[in-house]
């Protein structure tokens, strides 16, 4: 594949190869020198028109570990211009000779745009509502961790279903793995259809039996437009621990972060042993220098 | 280039450089030089290149335990990420594991590789050791050298000396990958 989007035309085995690397960049990561030279030579840009500094981070230190050289941009676009400024930028990085752009916007569809704009690899850190592929790598490397495989196991994915690109990307990969994925959330949060996974209104039934649960962040945003009350949202979703008993025993749970403690998920979880979170965190990078291997070796230099 | 890692021209079968009983001759005899030079077994170690060089390690590796008694740890060494042609266009090699279940550091590693041929396997092998520990001193043994080297590398145990000219491919079969024990001599086709 030339650019990471989202999983359209991904097909199960180039996934598994991907998360194959990932498997052996782990190990990289684990060596008392966590560093290696593939990827010398090669220049990464992470461009983020919307702010997020862990996905960032995680990224400038995947290319850094890969010995990419990084380059980083953050900025703060006037709506008005925005579609002309993301171009001028991107532009303006390509004449500097950077290879591959990690690019993260507010508005769904910028990294695909910007396959036009340069020659480089685009990887979408992020893209409105629409995708955030690498967050689903690393989750669906984490539970084949922890469960050994996704063919027929039962993921849930909890809360705002509506708005996250990270329950549309991991409903798409985790399916294309072979998971039932059962989304559940408050009906004002959950879309007409998600493709990959099954919608509920009602978490017992996605919680029943499941493999594993994902618990998404509430954010604010929501609240204040009315989507949803802090009080009602926390007595009928939040993922408690006696709600978590209808799942198997010892389902991990996974957080994408950053968490909000005693909204989303009740606090005591957050801290328990079936807590993935930082795993999760940790299998970012390697999933991140595993994507910037199958994307950047045999390419073209800028 | 790419001759130095991997070959993908059609070939033409030549000649048979080695077959089972000359290859098992050959490690036996590496074996008993690995623990000559190193004096006995002690802070000795093996670690396999791969694909072949890894089930080669294990067979001197048996070799030892039967003439000696006593157990030399194995190692695995993928050298992908360490190739100095991952910026050749069209072209990315799967990224193999990497296993040392042993600390590097103070140990007389010798590294076990099927062929040696340009010498840049055996660089990226070295770099990407000496980043997982510090040994003692590493040595290189392979079953085939076939010459043309391009780095200053040599092997301190060699199986064979084979003369070939570049248009030339050795292919080492072992048991363990390709179900029988083997050296062939092949020709590139067009080459």
């Amino acid at each position: 594949m030339r650019h990471l989007l989202d999983f359209q035309g991904w097909s199960r085995t180039e996934v598994e190869s991907l998360l194959d690397t990932a498997r052996v960049m782990r190990e990289v990561l684990e060596r008392p020198i966590k560093k290696v030279p593939a990827l010398q030579g090669f220049t990464v840009a992470t461009v983020f028109f919307e702010p997020s500094t862990r996905t960032r981070i995680s990224f400038e230190l995947a290319a850094r570990r890969m010995s990419a050289d990084v380059v980083s941009f953050a900025a703060q676009t006037s709506s008005l211009q925005k579609g002309e400024s993301y171009k001028d930028t991107l532009l303006t990085l390509e004449a500097m000779g950077v290879d591959a752009y990690v690019i993260r916007a507010d508005s769904a569809g910028v990294p695909h745009q910007a396959t036009r704009w340069v020659k480089g690899a685009v990887i979408n850190g992020g893209d409105g509502r629409r995708a955030h592929p690498t967050q689903a790598l690393l989750d669906a490397y984490t539970l084949l961790e922890a469960l050994g495989t996704l063919e027929g196991k039962k993921v849930a994915i909890v809360g705002d279903i509506l708005h996250s690109r990270v329950a549309r990307s991991g409903a798409e990969l985790l399916s294309l793995l072979g998971a039932q994925v059962f989304c559940a959330g408050p009906p004002s949060l959950l879309p007409q259809s998600l493709p990959g996974a099954h919608l509920t209104p009602r978490l017992e039934e996605a919680l029943e039996e499941a493999d594993a649960v994902m618990v998404l962040r509430l954010q604010k945003e929501r609240m204040e437009a009315g989507l949803v009350h802090l009080e009602d949202y926390v007595a009928r979703y939040q993922v408690t621990e006696k709600r978590l008993a209808l799942a198997k025993p010892q389902a991990p749970l996974l957080h994408p972060g950053p968490m909000n403690r005693d909204v989303e998920l009740e606090g005591t979880l957050a801290d328990s042993a079936r807590s993935l979170v930082n795993r999760q965190v940790q299998n970012g990078v390697a999933v991140r220098m595993a994507v910037l291997y199958h994307l950047l070796v045999g390419r073209e230099k800028a | 280039m790419a001759s130095a890692f991997f070959w993908r021209w059609p070939v033409r079968f030549k000649a048979e450089l080695m077959n089972a009983p000359e290859m098992r001759r050959a490690l036996y005899r590496i074996a008993h030089e690995i623990v000559e030079a190193n004096k006995g077994t002690e802070g000795l170690a093996l670690v396999g290149i791969h694909t072949r060089g890894i089930p080669l390690a294990h067979r001197i590796a048996r070799f030892i335990a039967e003439f000696e008694g006593k157990e030399v740890p194995v190692g695995v060494l993928d050298i992908t990420l360490y190739r100095d042609d991952l910026t050749e266009i069209g072209y990315r090699p799967q990224v193999r594991e990497t296993r040392i279940p042993f600390d590097l550091t103070g140990k007389a590693i010798v590294l076990v590789d099927d062929v040696l041929y340009t010498g840049r396997t055996a660089r990226a092998a070295l770099d990407a050791l000496i980043d997982l520990g510090r040994p003692r001193r590493i040595y290189l043994a392979v079953l085939v050298d076939r010459g043309h080297r391009e780095l200053p590398i040599r092997a301190d145990f060699v199986g064979k000396n084979v003369p070939t000219s570049r248009s030339e491919v050795v292919k080492v079969k072992v048991e363990e990958v390709d179900g029988e024990d083997r050296v062939e001599l092949w020709e590139r086709e067009g080459a």
